[in-house]
């Protein structure tokens, strides 16, 4: 199923016919299990990076029997080139709460929250007059449910999910072991659903316009559209909402400057994509999956200095407690250097791509684990660039 | 409610073990060894060090296997191309930032990370060195405890210890990423925060950051100096645990061999500091009585009740910094230790002739804690430092090898006379309610002129490691002169570790208690689990150490303190009576308020 380019206006329409409140009325009305089975048959798919299917998580949670369960939306977005979330909590939080609402119904929840990046409190004063309202609105329906705010620490781990569940809990904000699981033991040990802002969004839309409608879109691997936040060597930066499917190629038609030699598909955890591969990559979970960030770069930009800084980022915002994250990060950081310098030889670039697989496989979580996605991404493709 | 079975296959051994077990209990059972760090049978599962981990067929990751439950159906490889190159990049990566200048390490041969690093023959550095030069700072602020971060993996065994079984929380992780490190209350030295150098973080630190201040060399210069007595006193639980160190399973008592070595290492004289405890059972089970008297029968509201036991200079120091308010209720004798030091200094130097300030008074103690206690102000009342270094069990097993004793074929010596006589009830001062046990004994034939009615003077119910104890003693048919006692229910409270301790003293703060008398020791299962004592340390060694003391205890002659002839003697001699003036003057202190961090 080749795909192109195409804009969708799903995420921020406003659609004067039909208000998210009158979408929440409506599936409050239906049975949870028809509305999971909704769920899954749309292939929505998590948007905060890791792509776990939406239906099968809000499904796990209500499965699990506990008096108390939460519903978490995770707006930490602390992915550099991504702010995506940023915008949609301005321009439509009540999508957002509504799909909080309508997950804590079919998992049995009674309190929500939403973990918010400390950098965006500014937009808390009047997010706050509107959560107040629909809380509100809630209570007045005699739905047991409250959505607060918690405000984030301002480390990129937070935003993984068991990091945030451990920093909601005032601890300190380390990845937790899994399993168990957020659906089985989430915040406070109760089993909690925990989706990206704009998952909650798509589930509030899904529930408005049908599995069907949501389906045309996409792939069969990659239901739906995706908010992408373009940023780099682009005319053209902003926030756009594409189907999934399309070709890099089609995307930097539309988004490039004409002399793009790389896109970073992902943010710094994410890939590098040369410009010879641009036709041959497919943005989606069969091809490169994304949390929504596009940065593209042209030929005046030094990939070296690209990785150096994505590995600054990494052995800075490692939480710091496992051995492969914590040392690995800086080993890749002062490996390239030495290489640089000639301190090391060029082959030892080959040692530090194996440590990028241990991290791969031995790191305790997503942060440790992802960093060889840009570190060999960029290695391979932009070694003299790296070398000399 | 029994488990679920879960069968599963390891190195394609089957195996069924109960749901919940880990992958690595389940590889032990199938005695497949499998490398750890920073994991720890007392502590929490952390999963950080991640060289435990194992492949599991099927799954794109590793697993750690100290952190993964089994599941059914389960493939385990712990020894796969993946695991050993994963593995063996996880301990280069660790002795990249690590200062491994192993022959000036305290914990050479005695090293978790060393024993690994030896076993995948880590020879050249593959990767940078990340060591950073102000990590070498060591803090040597304590007199206890030396912290050097530059030996340390982060694995957070003493954050959990300090947190998990003591209470204390005096470490932290602070910083992320390449800063992140362990550290105290605003980067502190550690004398300055809440550490009770209790020593419970060192033993279980699995590397050389976290090691007892050691005494050893000046130890030696006194032995050597020939204007100095040095005399050496033992403390009851270094006998059942010294063994350990030298090639000894754990559980085997080891007395008459320590004291034999200790004379061959030149002490003047071998000494005990269970004569003290038998000294302090004196004095505290006076006091206790004392104060019961008070309350009952003077109604005299300045008495503090429920009273509770001073000997654990670690679980003192937690005192005055978290229940600074109940400082009255401590009792006021000092530690055996102390006693022993001012006794030593005074009664006995007078006795064999020598003066105070020629004698060196040496302890052996399964505690660190007792390095602090002896440098406290309030500790000179012989005029000097009553004690003068404390060697923990471990730096003496280290002695003993650097002389080059074999520890094995000695000959079983006795303590010498006087201070060496003890009972057994001294003994049991090394476990957990011991000094309850051994108060008990003296107090109610004291007050009922028989025997606590218990077989085989055993007092079970306070014996034993479940982290608070309780038991209630029935006082009858009392002496006259303690009428007042007639028909009392003593109530008694027994807590270990530090972490228990504050359960107890909160219930007690609460009001919801109605206890005469509280024991508490700083360390898991008293003294026995020391931070002083040998390493490893799990529930099953210290569980050996305490049946070890409670055999002690049977095969002494004596078993209650007040029987001690010695201890006859030095009232007569010395003191007067428990309590008298000179006792008050030697033997008692006062504590003061600390801060909370
Ligand atoms: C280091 C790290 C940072 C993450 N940051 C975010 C984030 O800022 N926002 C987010 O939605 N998910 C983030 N995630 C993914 C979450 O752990 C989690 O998978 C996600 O919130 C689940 O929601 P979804 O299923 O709707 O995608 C992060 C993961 C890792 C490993
Ligand atoms: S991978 Fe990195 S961020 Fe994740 S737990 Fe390990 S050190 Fe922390
Ligand atoms: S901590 Fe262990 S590995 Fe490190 S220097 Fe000491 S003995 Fe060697
Ligand atoms: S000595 Fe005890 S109180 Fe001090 S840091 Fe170690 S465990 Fe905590
Ligand atoms: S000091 Fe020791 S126990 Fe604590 S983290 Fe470092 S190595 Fe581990
Ligand atoms: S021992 Fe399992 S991760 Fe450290």
């Amino acid at each position: 199923m080749e795909k192109t380019l195409k804009k969708v206006d799903i995420i921020f329409e406003i659609d004067k016919s039909c208000s998210p409140l009158a979408v929440l009325d409506r599936t409050l009305q239906r049975p949870a299990d028809e509305i999971i089975l909704d769920l899954i048959d749309s292939g929505l798919k998590g948007r905060g990076g890791a792509g776990f299917p939406t239906g099968l998580k809000w499904k796990f949670t209500r499965n699990e029997t506990s008096d108390v369960k939460y519903v978490i939306c995770n707006a930490d977005e602390g992915e550099p080139g991504t702010f995506k979330d940023r915008e949609i909590l301005d321009r439509v939080p009540e999508k957002i709460f509504v799909g909080m609402t309508i997950c804590a119904y079919v998992i049995g929840a009674r309190e929500g929250y939403i973990y918010m990046r400390g950098e965006y409190n500014f937009l808390l004063k009047s997010l706050q007059k509107k959560l107040d309202d629909f809380n509100a609105m809630l209570t007045e329906k005699g739905v047991d449910f409250q959505i607060y705010f918690k405000s984030g620490s301002g480390a990129y781990v937070c935003g993984e999910e068991s990091a945030l569940f451990e920093s909601m809990e005032g601890k300190r904000g380390e990845p937790r072991n899994k399993p168990p699981y957020p659906t089985v033991a989430g915040y406070n040990n109760k089993p909690t659903v925990i989706n990206n802002v704009e998952t909650l969004v798509y589930t509030t839309m899904i529930c408005h316009m049908g599995p069907e409608r949501f389906k045309e879109l996409g792939t069969t691997d990659s239901r739906g559209s995706k908010v992408f936040s373009v940023s780099g060597d682009t005319p053209i930066p902003g926030i756009y909402e594409l189907e999934l499917g399309m070709p890099l190629q089609d995307f930097i038609n539309e988004f490039g400057d004409g002399d793009a030699k790389a896109i970073q598909v992902g943010g710094a955890s994410g890939h590098c994509v040369p410009r010879k591969k641009f036709s041959d990559t497919i943005i989606g979970f069969e091809g490169i999956p994304t949390g929504g960030s596009m940065m593209v770069f042209n030929s005046s930009r030094s990939m070296y200095n690209v990785l150096h800084d994505y590995l600054e980022f990494f052995t800075e915002e490692s939480c710091g407690q496992c051995t492969p994250c914590r040392v690995g990060c800086q080993q890749l950081l002062k490996g390239i250097e030495a290489v640089k310098k000639g301190d090391k030889p060029p082959a030892y670039l080959n040692d530090l791509k194996k440590l990028t697989a241990t991290m791969k496989i031995a790191a305790k979580c997503g942060l440790g684990q992802s960093v060889g996605n840009p570190f060999n991404s960029i290695v391979d493709n932009f070694k003299e660039e790296i070398i000399y | 409610m029994s488990k679920y079975q879960v069968n599963l296959k390891i190195n394609n051994m089957p195996i069924a073990v109960e749901e919940g077990t880990t992958i690595l209990e389940a590889a032990r059972k199938l005695n497949f060894r499998i490398p750890t760090l920073c994991h720890h049978p007392d502590l929490s599962v952390a999963g950080n060090c991640r060289v435990c981990v194992v492949e599991v067929k099927g799954a794109k990751l590793l697993a750690a296997s100290c952190a993964t439950p089994v599941s059914e159906g389960m493939e385990v490889l712990t020894n796969s191309e993946k695991v050993r190159i994963a593995r063996k990049h996880i301990v280069e990566l660790l002795l990249s930032e690590h200062n491994a200048d192993c022959t000036k390490c305290f914990k050479n041969g005695h090293c978790e990370l060393q024993e690994i690093a030896s076993e995948y023959r880590i020879g050249e550095h593959v990767f940078l060195d990340l060591v950073r030069p102000e990590s070498k700072i060591q803090d040597i602020s304590s007199p206890a405890i030396i912290k050097d971060d530059s030996k340390c993996i982060r694995c957070q065994r003493c954050v959990r210890t300090c947190e998990e079984i003591q209470g204390v929380a005096a470490l932290g992780v602070i910083n992320k990423g390449d800063q992140q490190r362990i550290s105290t209350f605003l980067n502190k030295p550690l004398n300055e925060v809440v550490c009770t150098n209790c020593g419970q973080c060192i033993n279980r630190c699995p590397t050389g950051a976290l090691t007892e201040r050691n005494y050893i060399e000046e130890v030696w210069n006194a032995i050597y100096d020939p204007s100095k007595f040095v005399v050496v006193q033992t403390a009851p639980a270094t006998r059942v645990a010294l063994g350990e160190d030298l090639d000894i399973d754990p559980g085997a008592r080891v007395t008459g061999k320590m004291v034999s070595a200790l004379k061959k290492l030149g002490f003047n004289k071998v000494l005990d500091t269970d004569f003290a405890a038998d000294l302090t059972i004196m004095e505290e089970g006076t006091e206790l009585l004392t104060r019961l008297k008070k309350a009952l029968v003077d109604k005299d509201e300045t008495v503090r009740l429920p009273m509770m036991t001073s000997c654990s200079p670690g679980w003192i120091k937690f005192q005055e910094h978290m229940f600074s308010d109940m400082l009255d209720n401590l009792s006021t004798c000092k530690s055996p230790q102390q006693m022993f030091g001012a006794v030593a200094k005074t009664y006995y130097a007078d006795k064999i002739n020598i003066k105070a300030q020629d004698m060196i008074v040496v302890s052996i103690m399964p505690c660190t804690a007792k390095k602090f206690e002896c440098e406290r102000p309030e500790m000179r009342d012989s005029g000097y430092q009553d004690v003068d270094y404390v060697l923990t069990t471990r730096e003496l097993a280290m002695m003993i090898k650097q002389a080059g004793i074999d520890f094995n074929k000695l000959e079983e010596e006795h303590y010498d006379s006087i201070l060496g006589e003890s009972t057994g009830a001294a003994v049991i001062f090394g476990a957990t309610g011991g000094v309850m046990e051994a108060a008990l004994r003296t107090a109610y034939e004291i007050v009922t002129g028989r025997e606590v009615p218990f077989t085989n003077l055993n007092i079970q119910p306070v014996r034993g490691m479940e982290g608070v104890k309780e038991a209630t003693i029935k006082i009858k048919n009392v002496k006259p002169e303690w009428a007042f006692l007639e028909g009392v229910d003593l109530n008694v409270a027994i807590a270990h570790g530090l972490g228990n301790a504050r359960f107890l003293m909160d219930k007690v703060n609460r009001g919801e208690t109605n206890y005469h008398f509280i024991e508490i020791m700083g360390c898991p299962g008293g003294c026995l689990g020391g931070g002083g004592q040998p390493i490893p340390t799990s529930p099953e060694i210290r569980q050996k150490r305490a049946n070890a003391i409670y055999s002690e205890d049977e095969h002494m002659t004596i078993r209650k303190s007040h029987e001690n002839p010695e201890i006859t003697e030095i009232y007569k001699q010395f003191l007067g009576q428990p309590l008298s003036h000179l006792s008050h003057e030697l033997l008692h202190t006062h504590y003061k308020p600390r801060k909370r961090y």
